[in-house]
């Protein structure tokens, strides 16, 4: 339980400092580019980033579906290093 | 106290494509001149690594790897060599480049995508992979070279001059995505340097180019390499999308 937690807290830091905005509105149903002002540059580095930090590699196909905060918790999860 | 100049490159890593001769050979041994760190590639590894000798002769630190870069696999693997081998990559120079000439109503398949392939298609390659670098940084230099071919059109050329064009389209359009990262992408637009390359031209063609040159000669290749030094060094950091031209005044 405290890893999917820290999954969670992980995953919302990188959101936080990737597209600047503040923890608050990093809701799960919060999507990139309507909720939280990405244009589709911060989304392809926010899988970067994301990749980088659970050492993994996202598949373009699969970055397409991560749109909300929710899909990237979801992705992670499901693909543990 | 001791003061970089702004066109200085201490510390920077820098790939060129296409580095074991003419132009290429001299924009980076410009860049290393300058303090960087350079890879380069060729089919033929042998001169490369000479042009490394070179380098490491003054001093400097060079890598040379063998990569046909219309590989996608091969110019990949020339980007992730270079990172491997220096940590990090501030700089990528897309300057090979061949020619097939022809009329273009005798012109082959094969001759339209070699040349397609290796000046356009390589570019694409080097380029896409040197990007996730330079993002991460949130800052990159992107020069490649062109050629009056692609403004003006040259006869005998349109496979060429096609990838040429190509280029700069693909300079604008790349330097448009990446300039809110401080990573500038521009093209070089040389008119006619003696190279290898145009070696090969008839004495009666070479004649006739020389006629239309106000400058009255063919250009160096370390003209084209101090330009390219230029563009990226700190200096030239507000200049991006462009096609910078260098030919005697060939085009004005
Ligand atoms: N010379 C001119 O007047 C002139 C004018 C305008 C623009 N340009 C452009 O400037 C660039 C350099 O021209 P240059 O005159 O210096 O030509 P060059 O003397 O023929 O040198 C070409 C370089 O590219 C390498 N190369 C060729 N195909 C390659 C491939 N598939 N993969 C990797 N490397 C490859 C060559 O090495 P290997 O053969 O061993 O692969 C060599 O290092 C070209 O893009 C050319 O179009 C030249």
């Amino acid at each position: 339980m405290t890893d999917v937690m820290e999954i969670e807290e992980r995953v919302k830091k990188i959101i936080v400092d990737q597209l600047g905005v503040n923890a608050a509105e990093v809701t799960p149903e919060a999507s990139f580019v309507e909720d939280l002002g990405a244009d589709s540059l911060d989304t392809v580095e926010l899988v970067m980033a994301l990749e980088e930090e659970f050492g993994i590699e996202i598949p373009d196909e699969e970055a397409e579906k991560i749109v909300t905060v929710k899909d990237a918790i979801a992705h992670i999860k499901a693909h543990p290093a | 106290m001791v003061t970089t100049p702004a066109t200085g490159l201490e510390g920077k890593v820098a790939v060129v494509t296409g580095g074991s001769r003419g132009i290429g050979r001299a924009i980076a041994l410009g860049l290393s001149a300058r303090g960087a760190k350079v890879a380069i590639c060729a089919r033929n590894p042998e001169a490369a690594q000479k042009v490394v000798a070179e380098m490491e002769a003054a001093g400097a630190e060079g890598m040379a790897v063998a990569a046909d870069i219309s590989r996608e696999a091969e110019a990949e693997g020339l980007i992730q060599a270079g990172i491997k081998r220096f940590g990090r990559l501030d700089i990528l120079i897309n300057n090979a480049g061949i020619t097939k000439d022809g009329l273009l109503i005798r012109m082959k398949e094969e001759d339209w995508d070699m040349v397609l392939d290796v000046n356009l298609k390589g570019a694409f390659f080097t380029t896409r992979a040197a990007l996730r670098p330079m993002l991460r940084a949130q800052s990159g230099r992107i020069v490649n070279i062109s050629s009056v071919a692609g403004t003006m059109g040259i006869p005998g050329q349109a496979n060429y001059s096609a990838s040429k064009a190509g280029l700069i389209g693909f300079t604008k359009a790349v330097a448009k995505e990446v300039a809110s990262r401080s990573i500038t992408v521009n093209a070089v637009a040389p008119g006619f340097i003696e190279t290898e390359m145009t070696a090969v031209l008839s004495e009666d063609r070479k004649k006739s180019y020389l006629g239309q040159i106000p400058m009255g000669r063919f250009g160096a290749a370390e003209e084209v390499a101090a330009l390219v030094s230029f563009l990226v060094s700190e200096a030239a950091s507000y200049i991006t999308g462009q096609v910078i031209t260098i030919d005697g005044g060939l085009r004005t």
